[in-house]
């Protein structure tokens, strides 16, 4: 069936089967092949993108049941060249070693930080908690959202 | 990656075009709302519905409000927005301790409290929750709606009063003076399934429980139904021992299997001292020594 | 939107040309997600595998239908190992010399076994086609349990193989010397006996494994996508296996999410994969599911061992150890041929005993084959979790600090090189002044008296202590091989006029950052800066022969090639530069990127002058070539041997029996760092993987063979709520002899954190519930059947 998906700001249309997950589709649709998979069973939070400005796991929901939606994936971080600070921080704190788990996890701290700007290292550890990653033992994961937050902050009072 | 089986799909725009559809279709059919149990299953090919109707537009059904002497909440009220409600925080602060121990945040921004209670997986922890502070269900089919108590709601392993026709419409929480709850969970990891939990909510009157509601997850082929504890609770003053006993009530009545998360004597020594947490942090909650 | 630091230059102090803490030079495409994993790649006309697998452990195939998938509209083909025959390639040798069954033809022997290999238009589609092959088993006995995988009524899983009778994989192997330990038994006044299981787990990197097979029947060139850790010696076996020109085989790993051993093993996945290609004539993808990739594909570990130790005086003289090894139904587990039992010599620890004396026995069993070393050196993790096990146990019996015992124990600085009982030779260490900085970190004496006043007030608080010594960067040629192929590392190092340069190399990143240290250590050796310096791996038709990435080798063999090769570069560059500056090579010394005269310091010439004038028109030295380029192969002359002190403080609830790591020291002896930053992530991960193998991290099967841990949700993997904010320390003692005094680091942390996870737990629960052993992973369960002393060993 015909599927019509707002995709980073973009209108995407495509023909697929009800069955299709989100995850496929935003892979192999519009092919931004940034959005991972790493389990079947809605675990491990590889394939987690933002559904509406709240991060979801894009393996667990159909295609069909997107549209309608604002899905946001981490090509959408970086605006016209510039950065996003969750991912400046990842690259600072150097929370990224084989980079599959990345994604998801900076698009969850991104939501993180839309809702609470200064969140404490509980609170960074806890919703972070539906990712698994297999390198960083998240410890520069936890410090990357940390850099990210007083960043942010920090150009928001400059400005 | 799994992937699922064929299926036909079909988004709702009303409840009424649900129950037409689910009539329609027969034992084929099947809601989809947050999708975190049912997708899993599809994927690994356990479940096969043949036809899927998606009652996410169905935003009527996502509330959390006091009608009279009752909270109602929509069933497909998100158990993030369940997490944050200060009015649920208020009333039943048990179902924020739940919220926070169930699955992790970004599932928690899909899955419904529609969706736990009627998938009624044995380990579900609103299942309990619900039959602790004496929910009713209100479940609509083809002949119209009815309310059911959670007793009759659980019917058995993974099966509810939600018949094949019916859409779970809404959960109604009786409120009532001098109402303390709490929810005690034990999980072999964040986000995992509970090994054991205990929901525990007590309504105290002039220093003594009222009436009680103590359900368990996890230690049963359904949520267990604690009422030989909750008869030993009504009237009496709280106290270590009394919490004890019902705790030792709890180890009794429960009914666990040993599996993977742990051996038979293990989840009945759990379901004993989740319950006596549950209770005690129940109660002081209720005479407001504790948040 | 903020402007960020990573868009504006950084200051030279974030920039080292050398050794320091560079950001990664491979982080810009991740954090962009523009990585290419293998999933990534499209090829045109691409087709798509799925995997039929047995639903039982053991059973006989009586018939397989595929008539109803090949119907399905979507299939191209059904292969089965019928088909695989034909091709000869029904069999595969596995990288222990044994053979493996691609697809199974006469019975299935673990459950997930390949069966049937289907190749389809899409994906979806694939995974329908597995349900329209019928297939007939006839269930036979099922054997799970090593230690009854040699009793005389055990099923046989190996009739295959002609005249195996029994289920053993391969003879007792045995180190050290019986008699001499006896003696040292026979004099000790303390001897402690344990059973000790360290149980199967698997290394599940977060990106499953895969293959595209891209197979051009008009030129016979095969090209292969592939995320492995070893991609040259893979060619190599496909070269054998499908009997195809190595020439014309072209592997290219491209990014990988993490391997940790996982990705090391060549899979039947794999070759049907390739003969799918060879067959159907176009591009076949297969990449694994989850499910697959815990219950078929590489596990680790599942040591069955028994030990004892003993103690004179207050030392640790003595060790005894008897394993039962279970590798599933074939021997595929990874390590140098001529090392059965990988390097568990290492046992000895970091102890200077008297004697000790180990044998080693390997069984076939109805599980996945596997064995590979999950950030492991070859068994090593086994062996350090049992000698420190076992120190802590003797400790307790002694009535001892753990610490005092080890401290009393250790080799001392001036014995290195030390040769063990084993028959190893430790090339340096200072093991007493790191456990002494673990030790101010953790405040271990405070800790202590925490614990005493916790424990009054009826709290349970453990402390745990690990000291390990690792054996890595096989290693030698004169002693090691993998199937024939010296486990030596290439690098080739080419400078360009311009005086940027490439570096390629044989190792395999997986995400442990080579693109940056390797840089790094070229531009140390060159003063070129990190960012002027391209790093290439992983595609053979760019990289010198080598032998891969695991066991952390890395640094210690490929780290040493690039530096040995810059070495070569700048010598080159001396006489060029002397040329220059019109005088003798030995009047010129070096400072970093340049060559001056030495007493007139200067008249020199940079690197990029030199590399512009190699390839100019000008004159160069009599007899030399131009251009600035070299290549080696590096030979290391010994492994190097990575140490560490590990303490962990666990609070156990008494109650409900779950464990919490409260906190985690890990102070880490790995030699020179050349880039601490990413030396530390790796201790970080590492870390999080002991915590995972220590706490729930587990494949166990029923009776009958199913295994119960086939996803994610119940495999489970530490979350960031499980893993504490880890505090590290460090010591430097230089490697003697590595050209740069680096050890590797990558697997020490997961060697070094189980036995300190369970020592503490074990402290806690000692003096107040008797518990002298739990095995791993210490579940609450587990931990509550220890704690009412009826703890089961994990099956």
């Amino acid at each position: 069936m015909k599927v019509s998906i707002s995709i980073n700001g973009e209108n995407v249309s495509r023909d697929v089967e009800p069955r299709q997950l989100l995850v496929h589709y935003i892979r192999e649709t519009p092919g931004l092949t940034g959005t991972h998979w790493g389990c079947d069973t809605s675990n491990c939070g590889a394939c987690v993108v933002l559904m509406d400005g709240k991060p979801v796991k894009s393996c667990t929901i159909l295609a069909v049941m997107s549209e309608g939606h604002e899905i946001a994936t981490v090509e959408s971080l970086e605006v016209d060249g510039e950065l996003d600070p969750i991912q400046a921080g990842f690259h600072e704190q150097h929370a990224l070693h084989c980079g599959f788990c990345t994604p998801g996890m900076m698009m969850t701290a991104r939501a993180l930080l839309d809702e609470n700007p200064d969140p404490t290292d509980h609170e960074i550890r806890t919703a972070i908690s539906g990712g698994i990653c297999r390198c960083t033992g998240y410890k520069n994961i936890v410090a990357a959202v940390r850099w990210a937050a007083d960043h942010q902050a920090a150009a928001k009072q400059e400005a | 990656m799994q992937t699922p089986a064929s299926f036909e799909y079909e988004r709702a725009t009303s409840v009424d075009g649900v129950i037409a559809a689910l009539k329609k279709r027969g034992s084929g059919a099947r809601v989809i709302a947050g999708g975190h149990s049912l997708m899993p299953m599809m994927k690994l090919r356990l479940a096969k519905p043949e036809y899927l109707i998606d009652i996410n537009d169905l935003t009527e059904l996502s509330y959390i409000r006091e009608e009279g002497e009752e909270i109602a909440i929509g069933a497909l009220t998100r158990h993030v927005e369940l997490l944050n409600s200060e009015l649920l925080a208020e009333h039943f602060p048990l179902f924020r301790d739940a919220e926070q121990v169930i699955a992790d945040p970004v599932v928690r921004n899909r899955g419904t409290i529609g969706g736990s209670l009627c998938q009624a997986d044995a380990a579900e922890d609103l299942s309990a929750v619900c039959s602790a502070v004496k929910a009713k269900a209100v479940i609509r089919g083809a002949d119209g709606e009815r309310t059911v108590s959670m007793e009759e709601f659980h019917v058995g392993p993974y099966t509810t009063a939600v018949g094949a026709g019916d859409l779970l419409i809404e959960v109604r929480l009786p409120l009532r003076a001098g109402a303390g709850s709490a929810h005690e969970k034990v999980e072999r990891r964040a986000g995992d399934w509970a090994i054991a939990a205990a929901s525990a909510a007590v309504w105290m009157d002039g220093g003594k429980i009222a009436e009680a509601g103590i359900a368990l997850s996890a230690v049963g082929l359904t949520t267990i139904h604690l009422s030989r504890a909750e008869q030993l609770l009504k009237g009496k003053a709280p106290t270590d021992e009394l919490f004890v006993e019902a705790g030792e009530i709890a180890s009794t009545d429960c009914s666990p299997s040993a599996d993977g998360r742990g051996p038979v004597d293990y989840k009945r020594h759990l379901a004993g001292v989740l319950t006596g947490r549950a209770l005690r942090r129940a109660v002081s909650r209720a005479l407001h020594q504790e948040a | 939107m903020a402007v960020v630091e990573q868009n504006l230059p950084s200051p030279e102090t974030e920039r080292p040309i050398g050794f320091g803490r560079l950001k990664r030079k491979e982080d810009a495409r991740f954090i962009r997600g523009q990585g290419t994993y293998l999933d990534d790649i499209r090829l045109p006309g691409m087709v798509y595998g799925a995997i039929l697998r047995s639903p039982y452990a053991h059973a006989r195939i009586v018939s397989i239908d595929t008539s109803k998938a090949l119907a399905h509209p979507k299939v191209a083909a059904v292969v089965t190992a019928k088909d695989l025959e034909t091709l000869g390639l029904a069999w595969m040798p596995t990288i222990s010399y044994d053979t493996q069954a691609v697809l199974a033809g006469d019975k299935v022997r673990f459950q997930g076994q390949e069966v049937a290999f289907v190749i389809a238009t899409d994906e979806y589609s694939a995974n329908d086609a597995l349900e329209l092959i019928d297939v007939e088993y006839e269930p036979l006995p099922v054997v799970v349990n090593a230690r009854k995988a040699l009793d005389p009524d055990a099923p046989l899983i190996r009739d295959d193989k002609i005249g195996q009778r029994d289920n053993l994989a391969s003879p007792t192997w045995e180190a050290g010397d019986e008699a001499s330990t006896d003696a040292a038994f026979a004099e000790a006044d303390t001897v402690v006996v344990r059973d000790i299981i360290y149980p199967r787990c698997h290394p599940a990197p977060l990106e499953t494994c895969g293959m595209i097979a891209d197979f051009n029947p008009q030129t016979g060139q095969l090209d292969i996508y592939n995320g492995n850790q070893a991609p040259h010696a893979h060619r190599t076996v496909y070269a054998h296996v499908a009997g195809l020109a190595e020439h014309m085989i072209r592997i290219m790993c491209n990014d990988i999410g993490g391997g940790f051993g996982n990705k090391v093993p060549v899979y039947p996945g794999y070759v049907c994969a390739i003969a799918g290609s060879i067959v159907a004539g176009v591009p076949v993808k297969w990449v694994e599911n989850r499910t697959e990739n815990l219950t078929s594909t590489g596990f680790a570990r599942d040591y069955i061992m028994h030990s004892e130790i003993c103690a004179k005086d207050g030392r640790i003289t003595g060790l005894r150890v008897d394993v039962i090894a279970d590798h599933g139904a074939f021997d595929s587990t990874a390590q140098p041929t001529k090392f059965p039992a990988g390097f568990f010599h290492i046992v000895c620890g970091s102890y200077d005993l008297k004697a000790s004396h180990v044998k080693v026995k390997a069984v076939y069993t109805n599980k996945a084959p596997g064995g590979v070393a999950y950030r492991c050196s070859f068994r090593i993790t086994e062996a350090v979790y049992l000698v420190e096990r076992m120190v802590e146990a003797l400790a307790v019996e002694m009535g001892v600090d753990p610490i005092d015992l080890r401290m009393n124990s250790f080799i001392a600085p001036e014995q290195f090189p030390y040769e063990t009982t084993t028959g190893w030779t430790y090339d340096s260490g200072n093991y007493a002044k790191t456990m002494r900085v673990a030790m101010d970190i953790a405040g271990y004496e405070d800790l202590r008296r925490e614990q005493l006043e916790k424990r009054k007030k009826g709290e349970l608080m453990g402390i745990g202590i690990s000291f390990f010594t690792e054996g890595v960067g096989a290693g030698p040629r004169k002693h090691m091989d993998i199937l024939g192929l010296a486990m030596n590392d290439g690098a080739d190092l080419r400078v360009h006029p311009s005086g940027k340069a490439v570096v390629s190399i044989s190792a395999q990143t997986q995400g442990q950052g080579h693109e940056t240290t390797f840089a790094q250590i070229v531009a140390e050796e060159l003063g070129i800066p990190p960012e002027d310096i391209e790093v290439r791996y992983g595609d053979t038709d760019r990289s010198p022969y080598g032998l891969g990435t695991y066991g952390s080798r890395s640094t210690p063999v490929s780290g040493a090639a690039v530096a040995v090769v810059s070495r070569k570069v700048r010598d080159k560059a001396r006489l060029i530069a002397a040329t220059m500056l019109e005088t003798r090579p030995e009047d010129l010394a070096w400072e970093k990127g340049r060559w001056y005269v030495k007493g007139d310091p200067e008249k020199g010439a940079m690197i990029e002058e030199i590399a512009s004038r190699a390839y100019s028109g000008e004159p160069m030295p009599a007899d030399m070539e131009g251009g600035l380029d070299a290549q080696v192969i590096y030979d290391p002359p010994n492994l190097t041997y990575p140490y560490g002190a590990y303490i962990a403080v666990v609070d156990i609830d008494p109650d409900t029996a779950q464990v919490t790591v409260r906190r985690f020291i890990a102070v880490d002896d790995c030699g020179v760092r050349i880039n601490p930053m990413v030396v530390e992530g790796q201790i970080h991960g590492g870390l999080a993987e002991g915590i995972g193998i220590a706490l729930m991290e587990l494949i166990s099967f029923d009776e009958e063979g199913n295994c119960l841990n086939s996803s994610f949700m119940d495999y489970l993997i530490p979350t960031a709520l499980e893993c504490p904010d880890f505090e590290l320390g460090e010591t430097v003692t230089p490697c003697p002899h590595h050209p740069l005094g680096a050890k590797g680091v990558g697997e020490s942390p997961n060697v070094g954190s189980p036995p300190a996870i369970v020592n503490a737990v074990i402290d806690a629960l000692h003096e107040t519930h008797g518990v002298d052993h739990v095995d791993m992973p210490c579940t609450p369960a587990r931990v509550w059947a220890a704690m009412q002393g009826h703890a089961e060993p994990p099956q």
